[in-house]
């Protein structure tokens, strides 16, 4: 694993990050890295700043000081639309999804071409466009029912066409907000799969409660309390960390 | 062929000649030339409802001063129909001849500096293109890129309406005041009072209409007719996906701005007389009770919807003049409340199902078809095998 010495080295580097809402300091002075090709999850007791970590980064919530560096570009400063043109995917805790598009339509509008007004206008629906949306719609498990319209689907569906969405784009760095959150048991074995198998060639962030699910796809684990670090490594090592059974684990 | 068929379904076609027929064959055989020009000045609202199903009923953004634009053109084809009607010759009795009536009423000696340009028919016609573009493009930007949206969006609009109206009304040497302008004569030469000039606008009115309609349609049915729906439903997620959203509100903000312009000039044309009643905060409204009543998701239902409720305005008006406003509110609370998504709804739940079965003997049009292919790809993408 990488040193804070070689920092420029990770794919994103997140250093003396805070902000606060109205004096609330939700993350503060918070340093954390993510390396490439890698399933980096955040876990914390409710209110730790686990989701506002990946609004900063998304650039949804601005910074009140620090840096996020995303290959060695600043992202604090950027608008999210260009943050996510940068490499940087987002999923919402809550399935964020088109209700009243098709799958296909889904996955067509997140397929990253055509994105100026002038573009959209002028997009053609060509076999590159199709042939990409079907490999996706096959990998997150919709491919028979693309034209189905979205508000349709099972909730579980709903999470996978959103990750399909981000899919689609090819981002460098994915960020997951409780992917598995309402899945049933099979669901969850679906996605832990279909996140193992995403992560070639690319990084992910996962903010998530389930333990076990954390356990099966973890590389690293951040452990957040009071929007600070409070433990940081392998499952394992976070899972025997006394002060994380105190704060969380243990309740 | 190919290319129709990407633009237009089976329905849409139908729906499209259906209104082609009414304007250009039904209309003119069943009236007379005073119900036909009230039936275009009908029309001409047509432009703002269309507009609006794709600035409110796709995009969500609801503007209540849509009226704005609509006076925008319309005043700009009254200000240069008045100058060709002010010619020193016909202005002789003036104390200022050759300036527009009002303005000498008003003790104004000569013709303000904005009013110049006017005396050209390009300019004015670019005018009434590009100013309520302009216009349009300036609330937008310091609306939507500040994120300005829903309510507030819509009394900033309805705000904007009251103060042109106050403007005009209160700057009545330059604007012809609470009259308006008018006793507008002609065009180039060519008298616009008479019969047949009305039949000739009436015509040209249901032309643009159409073009306006398969211009719509053609923004409908590419990747930003898609894009708007998406922003109405998750903005943020068209947001995360690398998109612009301020800057796709924008173009349909000046897309609607652009086509009420042209609805309101071709009003002038038509109607003789442009004045502030036909911008302020009640006839904006009335222009999305139009769009409501016609579902504000198709525009053929804009279009009906428009034509309704205006001969319904223009009937009960004129047998109870006191109870008609009421009848429109009672009618916009009705559309709310009862049938939410107007004419085309009611026509999509009811008829449309039969008038498919009538014209569909093996291709199906609407409902997505069953197997892989997803709906309304073209001819490229569907000659490619599936797996």
């Amino acid at each position: 694993m990488n040193t804070i010495s070689n920092n420029t080295d990770f794919l994103l580097s997140i250093e003396s990050l805070s902000v606060s809402f109205d004096g609330f300091k939700a993350v503060n002075d918070l340093n954390l890295y993510v390396d490439e090709n890698e399933i980096h999850v955040i876990i914390g007791p409710n209110g730790a700043g686990k989701t506002t970590v990946l609004d900063l980064i998304c650039g949804r919530t601005k910074a009140t000081a620090g840096s996020i560096k995303f290959r060695k570009k600043e992202l604090t400063q950027l608008r999210e639309h260009e943050i996510v043109r940068e490499g940087v995917g987002r999923k919402f805790q809550n399935p964020s999804i088109y209700e009243d598009l098709t799958v296909f339509e889904n996955l067509e509008l997140s397929f990253p071409r055509g994105r100026s007004v002038f573009g959209a206008l002028t997009f053609k629906r060509d076999a590159e466009v199709t042939t990409r949306v079907r490999e996706i719609a096959e990998m997150v498990f919709l491919d028979a029912l693309l034209n189905m319209q979205a508000a349709l689907l099972s909730h579980g569906q709903k999470q996978w066409l959103e990750i399909g969405m981000l899919l689609i784009q090819d981002p460098e760095l994915l960020m997951l907000d409780e992917p598995v959150a309402g899945m049933s048991v099979s669901e969850r074995k679906q996605t832990a799969k279909l996140l193992n198998e995403i992560t070639k060639g690319r990084s992910v962030m996962v903010v998530e409660h389930d333990m076990k699910f954390v356990e099966d796809i973890a590389h690293r684990v951040t452990v957040l309390h009071q929007g600070k670090i409070l433990s940081e490594g392998s499952m394992a090592k976070v899972q025997a960390d006394p002060k994380v059974i105190d704060v969380y684990l243990g309740h | 062929m190919t290319h129709v068929k990407s633009l237009l379904s089976r329905q849409e076609l139908i729906g499209l000649l259906v209104v082609a027929a009414l304007i250009f064959v039904v209309m003119p055989l069943s009236m007379d030339i005073f119900r036909l020009n009230l039936f275009g000045k009908y029309l001409t609202y047509a432009f703002v409802a269309i507009g609006l199903v794709l600035c409110w009923g796709k995009g969500g953004i609801l503007s209540l001063g849509q009226g704005v634009f609509f006076g925008l053109g319309g005043y700009c084809m009254a200000m240069y129909l008045k100058l060709e009607a002010s010619t020193p010759e016909a202005t002789a009795i003036q104390s200022t001849p050759g300036i527009p009536d009002f303005m000498d009423w008003n003790q104004i000696t000569s013709l303000p500096w904005f009013w110049e340009p006017f005396n050209s028919l390009t300019f004015t016609l670019l005018a009434i293109l590009v100013i309520p573009t302009l216009f349009a493009f300036v609330i937008g930007a310091a609306m939507f890129k500040r994120r300005v949206g829903g309510v507030y969006f819509a009394i900033i609009t309805q705000a904007i309406a009251a103060i042109l109206t106050i403007l005009i009304i209160g700057q009545q040497g330059y604007t012809g005041g609470v009259n308006g302008i008018t006793d507008l004569r002609t065009l180039k030469g060519w008298d616009i009072r008479t019969d047949e000039a009305k039949y000739v606008l009436y015509y040209v009115n249901g032309g643009l209409l159409i073009a306006v309609l398969l211009l719509s349609q053609f923004v409908l049915k590419s990747k930003l007719g898609r894009l708007l729906v998406a922003v109405r439903d998750k903005e943020d997620r068209v947001r995360f996906s690398g998109y612009d959203v301020s800057n796709i509100k924008i173009f349909v903000f000046c897309f609607a701005a652009v086509l009420s312009a042209i609805g309101g000039a071709m009003f002038t044309l038509q109607v003789g007389f442009m004045s502030p009643s036909f911008v302020g905060i009640v006839p904006s409204i009335e222009m999305v009770i139009f769009c409501a009543v016609g579902g504000r998701l198709s525009i053929f239902g804009a279009v009906y919807g428009t034509l309704l409720v205006n001969w319904a305005k223009t009937t009960f008006s004129e047998i109870f003049p006191e109870l008609w406003l009421f009848g429109l509110g009672g009618l916009f609370i009705a559309v709310v409340l009862v049938f939410p998504n107007g004419l085309s709804g009611l026509y999509r739940s009811y008829l449309a199902p039969l008038v498919d079965r009538l014209i569909s003997r093996g291709g199906s049009s609407y409902p997505p078809e069953p197997a892989s292919p997803p709906p309304d790809l073209d001819g490229e993408a569907n000659a490619k095998p599936a797996e």
